[in-house]
């Protein structure tokens, strides 16, 4: 696969969400505005990459038989240098994200790729899947987040342009999976054309 | 009383699935025929429950007086994968029968964000059950685990009851499958918020 189809196939082919259908927590639960699922993607993004770069480095020479304990070492560690850097600079942030900041250990976008795809791949291109697949990822959340704030709360990125409250529902648990339901219907009526 | 409020709570009022979105991946994974779905709970059941336990104490009597609580993460899911593949060889040794019932599920369980998800809350968020909020002692962190997860699998066996209904039904193309799940989900939830005010 060339460069370029590395860094664009997370956007349709290899979709995390809507054909992989991976990682379905985190995209449900920090959706709730268009920020939040911005920052949510670009966290897992960054976590995503660095896993990708070093477990491209160390799969070689990591037995067989202890490989998926060692990736979720590397990964842990990762998520605990973005937890820390994150309560650093980011406090606002990481409150709000909350438990899924720790819970992207167990995302199963990170593993997955480090199994599939930086275990037997180069370091660089690893790099570049990594980026690939987080801008996937990012891209799905934002516009769920971005769908579920006009319909729950009329506004975009903050920018309000209907006045009270809109439909609190979408905001809420039932929101997201109705939200989630109809934008893979449309995503599969879209990728048959 | 707070036990019970614990309870209530945590299996329909904040439920796992339906309301914290956490295990949604297994949730909709092995919901296809009711019997998978009931050994899948059952196996969760028993995981979520002992996993809270062990890192309640290990945070408690290692972590913090060592001052590596920036290490939880690490520390817990090591410890979870680690208990997962000991029930494994346990279970497999004293009970056959469970084991035959629960084995295929319990890899799975290793990466089900439900399980670290449910340790890390229980460890660093304060709980209001009916007076002030305050961190859980071991004896409520153990109920609430348990009722989460009964949470969990009153969630998990009702969707498949749904879900084997609706594979007979004819779904237009675009639906099938997936889609289609996650909006019963989306209506289940909905229902479930009907509970929100009783605690």
């Amino acid at each position: 696969m060339s460069k370029f189809g590395l860094v664009t196939k997370g956007l349709l082919k290899e979709n995390p969400t809507f054909v992989l259908v991976l990682g379905m927590c985190p995209t449900l639960a920090t959706t709730t505005s268009a920020l939040n699922g911005l920052e949510m993607g670009l966290a897992t993004m960054f976590v995503l990459i660095l896993s990708n770069i070093v477990i491209s480095l160390i799969a070689p020479v990591v037995p067989d038989k202890v490989h998926i304990p060692v990736y979720i070492v590397v990964i842990a560690t990762f998520v605990t240098l973005l937890q820390l850097l994150m309560q650093a600079y980011t406090p606002d942030v990481y409150e709000t994200l909350g438990l899924f900041i720790p819970l992207i250990v167990v995302n199963c976008i990170v593993l997955g790729r480090a199994e599939a795809f930086a275990s037997k791949n180069s370091v660089g291109d690893s790099a570049l899947d990594g980026i690939g697949i987080g801008i996937g990822f990012t891209v799905t959340l934002t516009v769920i987040g971005i769908v579920r704030e006009i319909l729950g709360s009329g506004s975009v990125f903050g920018w309000k342009f209907i006045e009270g409250d809109g439909m609190l529902a979408f905001v809420m648990a039932p929101g997201a999976f109705l939200v989630l339901g109809y934008l893979m219907v449309l995503f599969n009526k879209l990728a048959k054309r | 009383m707070e036990i019970l409020l614990i309870i209530v709570s945590a299996i329909f009022v904040n439920n796992i699935v339906l309301a914290q979105f956490l295990g949604v991946c297994p949730f909709m994974g092995v919901s296809n025929k009711l019997s998978t779905a009931t050994g899948m709970s059952g196996a969760v059941c028993f995981v979520i429950t002992l996993a809270t336990v062990v890192t309640y104490l290990i945070n408690k009597y290692f972590l913090v007086p060592l001052g590596l609580t920036f290490l939880q993460t690490i520390a817990f899911i090591l410890v979870i994968a680690a208990l997962v593949q000991m029930v494994e060889i346990v279970l497999k040794k004293i009970s056959p029968s469970l084991y035959q019932a629960l084995g295929i599920f319990l890899p799975l369980i290793t990466t089900n964000c439900a399980v670290l998800g449910v340790a890390i809350n229980v460890v660093t968020k304060e709980f209001t059950f009916g007076n002030a909020a305050h961190m859980l002692n071991l004896g409520e962190a153990a109920v609430y685990a348990l009722a989460t997860s009964l949470g969990y699998g009153l969630a998990m066996i009702l969707f498949a009851g749904m879900r084997e209904q609706l594979s007979r039904n004819n779904v237009p193309e675009a639906f099938k499958g997936l889609p289609i799940a996650f909006i019963t989900v989306g209506i289940m939830a909905l229902a479930f918020l009907g509970f929100s005010g009783i605690v």
